[in-house]
């Protein structure tokens, strides 16, 4: 590879390299440590502001009437009765589905996982809807098509 | 019927300020030059000057050719007591505080970068608390914290490293 290149462009690369190698000599042990820690803080702002709401229950709503309130805190299936069926809604720390509903296509089966605080999952058929809440207000209060 | 003459000493300390405001302001207009991903992160070039002179001359001398920097920058560019000119105050005072802390640590053990590193730091969290109180009265703005701290990590390495080689090429040509 070396000998492919012209000897000027080697120089010059030659040259920046040199210069960069010459960077690490202003650098003191002290600053080392602020640049560690502040790198920290870059990192910790991006996962602190960066990760959306975190949901932290599911509410259960049959005709718009909340009938049951689930904490994402523990693993486990509910199941709610709604005019074609029962609707099963599985829980797990920090997320939840509809495991499995009545409806002829499957809508609200197929979106899977809710982990976001406001994340909604409708079963229209069996008039079920599932809804995570967060620490916060719902971002949003209405959808539209 | 005399007239009235006001005399106006300059004193060194005058020129040496005045000459480093206008390193300060040139480089802050080529800045104002250059595209910027998001409105407010820039590199800000100027701070070099700035942590030069703190650097050889105390941080009395920094403040002025900061302050100075921003008022005539902002009048430059024509950004004056526009929402930018006093982001750009609110930035610099809080590095200015900064800085006043920093020069205080022991210079064997941390050298530009982190004197570099803390006001840029604090450059953006004065920038954003403003802006929050003023701009954007919405916890919103805090959602961009990340991008500018990201910026300010960047950036404030870089120009701590320049101005270090700066001051090491300064005290060279003085030695020789």
């Amino acid at each position: 590879m070396k000998a492919v290149l012209p000897d000027d462009l080697r120089d010059i690369l030659g040259k920046a390299g040199a210069s960069l190698g010459l960077w690490h000599k202003h650098l003191k042990t002290g600053d080392w440590v602020v640049l560690l820690f502040s790198g920290a803080l870059v990192v910790s702002l991006y996962m602190l502001l960066w990760r959306g709401d975190m949901a932290d229950r599911a509410i259960v709503k049959r005709d718009g009437k909340t009938i049951i309130e689930i904490s994402l805190n523990s693993a486990g299936k509910t199941r709610v009765g709604g005019p074609l069926g029962t609707t099963v809604i599985e829980v797990q720390p920090g997320r939840a589905r509809i495991f499995s509903d009545p409806g002829p296509r499957q809508y609200c089966v197929q979106q899977g996982w809710l982990t976001r605080a406001g994340a909604v999952a409708i079963c229209a058929p069996n008039h079920i809807t599932l809804q995570l809440n967060g620490r916060s207000k719902a971002s949003y209060d209405s959808l539209n098509y | 019927m005399t007239p009235l003459t006001i005399e106006l000493p300059i004193t060194e300390d005058d020129r040496r300020i005045a000459r480093y405001t206008a390193a300060a302001i040139a480089l802050t207009v080529a800045e104002a030059a250059l595209p910027s991903p998001l409105p407010g992160i820039k590199p800000g070039l100027a701070n070099i000057i700035v942590l030069v002179v703190l650097l050889r001359y105390g941080w009395r001398d920094a403040a002025w050719v900061s302050l100075l920097r921003v008022v005539a920058g902002s009048l430059v560019i024509g950004q004056l007591f526009a929402p930018g000119f006093f982001l750009a105050l609110a930035g610099a005072v809080s590095s200015l505080a900064a800085l006043f802390l920093a020069v205080q640590l022991p210079r064997r053990w941390f050298g530009a970068v982190t004197i570099s590193l803390l006001a840029a730091f604090a450059h953006i969290g004065g920038q954003l608390v403003l802006a929050r109180l003023w701009l954007v009265p919405h916890d919103g703005v805090f959602y961009l914290a990340p991008l500018f701290a990201t910026a300010a990590l960047i950036f404030g390495t870089i120009n701590g490293l320049i101005a270090a080689h700066l001051i090491q090429c300064a005290h060279e040509a003085k030695a020789s």
